[in-house]
């Protein structure tokens, strides 16, 4: 996905400023000159000024703001992409309570159908995994990894 | 030589030779698969290693890198697609010569030379390290400021042909790195409140998210197959001594100019192959046969790519700046390990250190058998279906991610940069510098700090002394160097509107 350097770089000066303001509200160091705020300061200064050049410098590329490439504009990519990102964030919120081998395998099987492979190869292929990971991390490694849901049978 | 021995004993143990062949294996894997990197595979193990003792860990990533860039030539010989993007220099070159049906002379040149240029960056490293560690012992704060200001410069104009897009990247992984309690300060900035933040963005999470999550991403979006091929592949090795003989200057100039772009901090193999192949063809006496299938390149620039993966460790190891992408995370996991990098760590524990020269002599030998069977196992390597592959990768970044610190908050962090790096990658901006800048920005700014309070704010204390005044010097002729000419390229870029 392309988009605009005028608009990165917009962005990015904002976000130069927001540091900027942000870092005046830390306390000086006691007996020194040089506290906290000086070394973001000064990076974020050096950021405002190189996201001013990047807006200056495409302000005639002609650029759509936002051009999606040719995986983003089909359906198919479009839905493993957002699966991929999707099924990380159902991870992150869901390992604790549901475990780790029914997230995975729920992540795995529905990824890899986007990503084109066929249920009933997909499925084995997800739970295969998923117990293998599991007995390398949680077996071996002696990471604790949640059983949520599974905890009555947990091995 | 006590030092020696003690190495040995530490190589020289079941353990650790039984993780160098499983790590080969993966690693010859890895590169061997399009769409996964040295730099993935790196970061794929580190979870893994984080639970061995420091030197099977270490032998791990040495062996798994040194093994994935050469495997990177096999699709590109056989199919036309780099394994990893440190053969793309070349790649059209050696699938020109599969054409012509010298496919085996390709791959052979391939593994034999990697292995050459492996062992002259080895060789590199254990004269240079050394040698440069006795020097580093006597830099000060200013030194140090100086030599991390001009490793993030040349990430900066090396690693990408837009400077400025390379600058910025660089100043968000700075920012990035002032997350936290750890400033000369000690005040918690940017944590917003949250404790999960008081230390600092794990940066292991971060890296595996910028170089594995960011993968998986782009391959979700990939459009194009993979082909395949049906051909037998005959012996690899006929040829190889007249090779040898026949390209001596150019095996030289190749391993010396990919050491050397190894040690310069973010540039890594992918830079010192095209840059190797590039000044290949330059000084070549046949430049017009380059591109039809002429092993000349070939051999120059698969030394480089090797031999630049060695010249990396030597500025990770003395000063802790990394020469690439890989020794990125290296340091990471040297820390976790108690191994910090420094000049120190050649008089505290200099037994790790050689034991690291040993295992990258080891490794590089390890190459030949072990790249002989991939060649041979290639067909049914790449006809792994990746579909079922990255899914799989997915899930064991987030157990890998989670490993490190048992904390759900840096699934977070993976995530996060995963989808940061994939948007940068997608825009231009070339990631090296951030992770340069995350990983080095506390340095920077306790050497910076400290000597500011040590000069009483003078800067001219900054150049006062002679190495730090000639690293400073440096630095300023990188950036103006490179400025004029960035400024020359717009410049030839956009010719003045002709008036008629």
């Amino acid at each position: 996905m392309r988009i605009h350097d005028g608009l990165i770089g917009s962005v990015l000066l904002l976000l130069s400023l927001a540091v900027l303001w942000h870092v005046q509200g830390f306390p000086p160091a006691p007996g020194q000159d040089y506290g906290p705020a000086v070394f973001p300061g000064l990076i974020a200064g050096g950021l405002a000024v190189a996201s001013l050049i990047l807006v200056w410098q495409s302000r005639r590329s002609g650029a759509p703001w936002l051009q999606p490439g040719a995986g983003l504009r089909s359906g198919r990519h479009l839905a493993a992409f957002v699966l991929a990102i999707g099924g990380m964030v159902f991870y992150i919120l869901f390992a604790e309570a549901l475990g780790f081998i029914v997230c995975s395998v729920l992540v795995l099987v529905l990824l890899q159908w986007a990503c084109g492979v066929r249920p009933r190869v997909a499925l084995p292929v997800a739970l295969v995994a998923t117990l293998l990971i599991h007995a390398c991390f949680y077996k071996m490694l002696k990471v604790p990894l949640p059983w949520g849901v599974l905890q009555p049978w947990a091995w | 030589m006590d030092a020696v021995l003690l190495a040995i004993q530490a190589v020289a143990t079941p353990m650790v030779l039984v993780v160098m062949l499983l790590a080969g294996i993966f690693g010859m894997f890895v590169g061997a698969v399009p769409g996964l990197t040295a730099t993935m595979a790196t970061a794929l193990l580190v979870p893994i290693t984080f639970f061995l003792p420091p030197v099977p860990a270490v032998a791990a990533i040495v062996t798994a890198t040194a093994m994935a860039i050469f495997a990177g030539d096999i699709p590109g010989a056989l199919l036309r697609i780099p394994g990893t993007p440190a053969s793309a220099a070349y790649t059209d070159e050696s699938y020109a010569m599969t054409r012509k049906g010298q496919g085996e002379t390709a791959l052979g040149i391939g593994l034999v030379f990697s292995c050459i240029g492996g062992l002259f960056g080895t060789a590199v490293l254990i004269v240079a390290a050394p040698t440069l560690a006795e020097v580093a012992l006597r830099f000060s704060s200013f030194e140090y400021f100086w030599l991390v200001a001009m490793g993030l410069t040349c990430a900066v104009f090396i690693t990408s042909d837009k400077p400025l897009k390379g600058l910025i990247t660089l100043l968000l992984g700075l920012l990035v790195g002032c997350v936290g309690l750890e400033n000369p300060a000690g005040h918690p900035r940017f944590t917003f409140g949250n404790t999960e933040l008081l230390g600092g963005l794990s940066l292991i999470p971060a890296m595996i998210g910028m170089f594995a999550i960011s993968e998986i991403l782009r391959f979700t979006l990939t459009t194009e197959q993979i082909g395949s091929f049906g051909k037998q592949i005959g012996s690899v090795f006929v040829g190889m001594g007249r090779m040898i003989r026949r390209y001596p200057k150019q095996t030289l100039r190749g391993s010396a100019l990919g050491t050397a772009v190894g040690i310069l901090p973010g540039a890594g193999a992918d830079i010192a192959a095209w840059m190797s192949y590039a000044m290949s063809k330059k000084l070549s006496k046949e430049p017009e046969k380059f591109g039809t299938g002429h092993p000349e390149g070939l051999v120059e620039a698969g030394a480089a790519n090797n031999s630049a993966l060695a010249g990396a460790w030597v500025p990770a190891l003395v000063f802790g700046i990394p020469g690439d992408s890989i020794t990125a995370i290296v340091i990471g996991v040297l820390y976790m390990k108690n191994m910090n990098p420094g000049p120190m760590i050649f008089m505290n524990n200099p037994e790790n250190v050689y034991a690291v020269f040993i295992v990258f002599i080891l490794a590089n030998l390890l190459m030949l058998p072990l790249g002989w069977a991939c060649i041979k196992a290639s067909a049914r390597i790449l006809r792994m279906p990746r579909n079922m592959l990255m899914p799989i990768i997915l899930v064991f970044c987030l157990v890998g991610a989670f490993a490190i610190n048992n904390s759900a908050f840096d699934l977070v962090i993976l995530l996060g940069f995963g989808v940061a790096a994939w948007l940068m990658e997608e825009n231009g901006f070339p990631v090296a510098p951030a992770i340069l800048g995350m990983l080095l920005g506390k340095m920077l700014e306790e050497h910076f700090i400290t000597s500011m309070i040590k000069s009483d704010g003078s800067w001219l204390a900054f150049v006062e002394r002679p190495i730090a005044g000639g690293l400073a010097l440096f630095t300023f002729a990188l950036w103006i160097g490179s400025g004029w000419l960035a400024w020359r390229r717009r410049a030839s870029a956009h010719p003045p509107p002709l008036t008629p």
